[in-house]
């Protein structure tokens, strides 16, 4: 459904990524990884037409993205987007925001068709007891769910999130992750989803996007990218890849530095790395 | 059904009765107090007394202006806010105010008032919005908007505008002196009906325009592009909504003065009572500070009467201490 095809982009005249392709079908769940800067987000942010590419084409169904126009765009896809804190918003008022896309020329009240999309979308992510509070008095976790919920009031078919787990700690990572899962495979959303944790990267994907210095180093299932050549090569750090004991999925062990000379030292005797 | 139309209609009623209570305090009292009474059976009497003429002549279009003036500046500072998404930014402390201020005094200068009174606001207009494009550039550019940068941008513009103010000033002769000065202590003193029939029209109409992007206004709360993602041409509406926040600024300025600060007390203690969304916070605003507006002026009749105090200086006085207050609590700039 989404298609991008030698993509082309950056800021002013510093290209950010170059010759990107790559497709996502209905009903995928794809994670973007790669280092710190190597322009992840800049893809996400492309995908949601916030920057203009310089060269290449995003479409989706097979039409250029920038022939849609931005309202009905903003049906079928939706953004999470990391750190954003509006204040005198309750969470009612905020999640309605993202009905927004539906609403006629001269409409400035939801009907009720509104009010049954937000109510739909804050008791799937679980905020509708929240209703009424204030979302700058709300911890990260609850307020990840709150972006979520009003990403979902859009009803899109395609949802693009970037890190969404960041700054949250174990717990919430798996419930926002578990909840990605549970909305792309019951009612088929589209995910596409930039991470810095390759482990849930790895652990929840479809398949992945392995970006480095503004191209894509390599696409394909969790299995194929998460080995310690690619991590390695991309990184450039040591890493060990060990299989989850629970769900059988590569499992990215981070090698520090002191154990690196002992390592090297024995000759690379250890034998979890693939 | 939208639970907001409710809280609308309550928010908008109880302003609309505190707004008809304002009117008639400020009919009632003055250098020559009028008994509330009396105000009612003047109505129906009709010509021909002098408590008529004080009520109809003097203090009824002084009131009349004040709620065109005070809601424009209201609105005026809510739009600002919105788009530059700093409660603190206002017509005032960006220089918007200093700016038509510029224009119409260089208007007086050259007499071009003489031709038509309507090139005042345009001249005020245009002045305006000179100086919010100016901000803009220097401060939206890299997609990011720092308070600190744009409030002292805000204070700079102003001192440059008051300064060239000055200089006009020292250049021209004395009577076009003594019109520039009332336009910088800024007054509701206004003789011309037609002025103030046309003050009122345009504010409201360019309150109905600027309803029209309360959506927009709420969506840009989160940040431009978060505003994109929900479908908003964040260009198409930022450009609007600047032109109708320098016509506002520029009738204002042009017709009352610089009357300080309006913009940024009334939205802030509206927000308090009805959260950020525009949907009210627009209308809201618009009465409440027409509302203010009257008060601060009825003070600044009766505070040293006989004699009258301009009206910039009271607003300048409870806008600038709050707004000092309000830059104290701010833990985060």
């Amino acid at each position: 459904m989404l298609k991008v095809e030698n993509l082309i982009c950056g800021y002013d005249k510093k290209v950010i990524l170059s010759d990107v392709s790559f497709h996502v079908d209905k009903g995928e769940f794809v994670g973007i990884i790669g280092p710190n800067g190597s322009g992840k987000t800049t893809l996400l942010r492309a995908l949601s037409r916030v920057i203009e590419p310089s060269g290449g084409t995003i479409s989706l169904h097979g039409k250029d993205m920038r022939q849609i126009h931005p309202k009905l765009l903003a049906r079928s896809v939706s953004v999470v987007s990391q750190n954003i804190s509006p204040e005198n918003f309750t969470v009612e008022e905020f999640v309605s925001l993202g009905r927004l896309p539906y609403y006629g020329a001269f409409q400035f009240f939801g009907t009720k068709k509104d009010c049954q999309a937000v109510h739909a979308a804050m008791e799937l992510t679980g905020v509708e007891a929240l209703g009424e509070r204030f979302l700058e008095k709300m911890s990260g976790g609850e307020k990840q769910l709150v972006l979520i919920a009003r990403a979902l009031a859009q009803e899109p078919e395609l949802i693009l999130l970037d890190e969404p787990t960041a700054h949250l700690d174990i717990a919430h990572q798996v419930n926002i992750m578990d909840l990605i899962r549970k909305l792309n495979r019951d009612f088929g959303l589209t995910v596409v989803m930039v991470l810095h944790d390759l482990n849930l990267a790895g652990e929840y994907c479809h398949r992945l996007v392995l970006v480095n210095n503004g191209s894509i180093h390599k696409i394909g299932q969790p299995g194929e990218i998460l080995n310690y050549r690619d991590i390695e090569e991309v990184y450039g750090t040591r890493v060990v890849v060990a299989e989850n004991p629970v769900s059988g999925k590569p499992y990215v062990v981070p090698v520090p530095g002191e154990c690196r000379e002992e390592g090297q030292a024995q000759g690379h005797k250890k034998g979890g790395r693939n | 059904m939208d639970r907001k139309i409710n809280r609308l209609v309550l928010v908008l009623s109880v302003l609309a009765a505190m707004l008809f209570c304002a009117a008639v305090f400020s009919l009632c009292v003055g250098s020559a107090g009028i008994p509330l009474k009396r105000v009612f059976q003047l109505f129906f009497e009709g010509r021909g007394s002098t408590e008529y003429n004080i009520i109809f002549d003097i203090r009824f279009p002084r009131i009349l202006l004040g709620f065109a003036v005070g809601g424009a500046l209201a609105l005026a500072g809510v739009i600002l806010q919105g788009v530059f998404r700093n409660p603190l930014v206002e017509p005032y402390t960006l220089g918007v105010s200093g700016g038509a201020a510029l224009g119409a005094s260089l208007n007086i200068v050259f007499k071009l008032y003489r031709s038509s009174v309507l090139t005042l606001p345009l001249f005020g207009f245009i002045g305006a919005f000179s100086i919010i494009i100016v901000l803009y550039l220097l401060n939206m550019r890299k997609g990011t908007i720092k308070l600190q940068g744009l409030l002292l941008n805000g204070v700079m513009i102003s001192f440059i505008s008051s300064s060239l103010i000055m200089l006009i000033m020292s250049l021209s002769r004395a009577e076009d002196m003594h019109g520039i000065i009332f336009w910088i202590m800024g007054s509701l003193d206004e003789p011309n009906w037609f002025i103030i029939k046309f003050t009122v029209a345009v504010s409201i109409a360019l309150l109905a325009v600027s309803y029209l992007f309360c959506l927009d206004l709420n969506a840009f709360s989160l940040g431009e592009e978060e505003a994109m993602h929900l479908g908003v041409r964040t260009e198409k509406s930022k450009r609007m909504l600047f032109v109708a926040a320098s016509l506002l600024t520029g009738l204002s300025v042009a017709v009352a003065g610089m009357i300080g600060f309006v913009g940024l007390v009334v939205p802030h203690f509206v927000r308090m009572f009805t959260g950020g969304d525009h949907r009210v916070l627009i209308p809201a605003s618009f009465l409440s500070g027409g509302i203010f507006l009257i008060f601060c002026d009825t003070l600044a009749r009766v505070a040293i009467a006989p004699m009258e105090l301009p009206v910039g200086v009271i607003t300048g006085i409870l806008g600038g201490s709050f707004f000092v207050y309000a830059l104290a609590k701010r833990r985060n700039l």
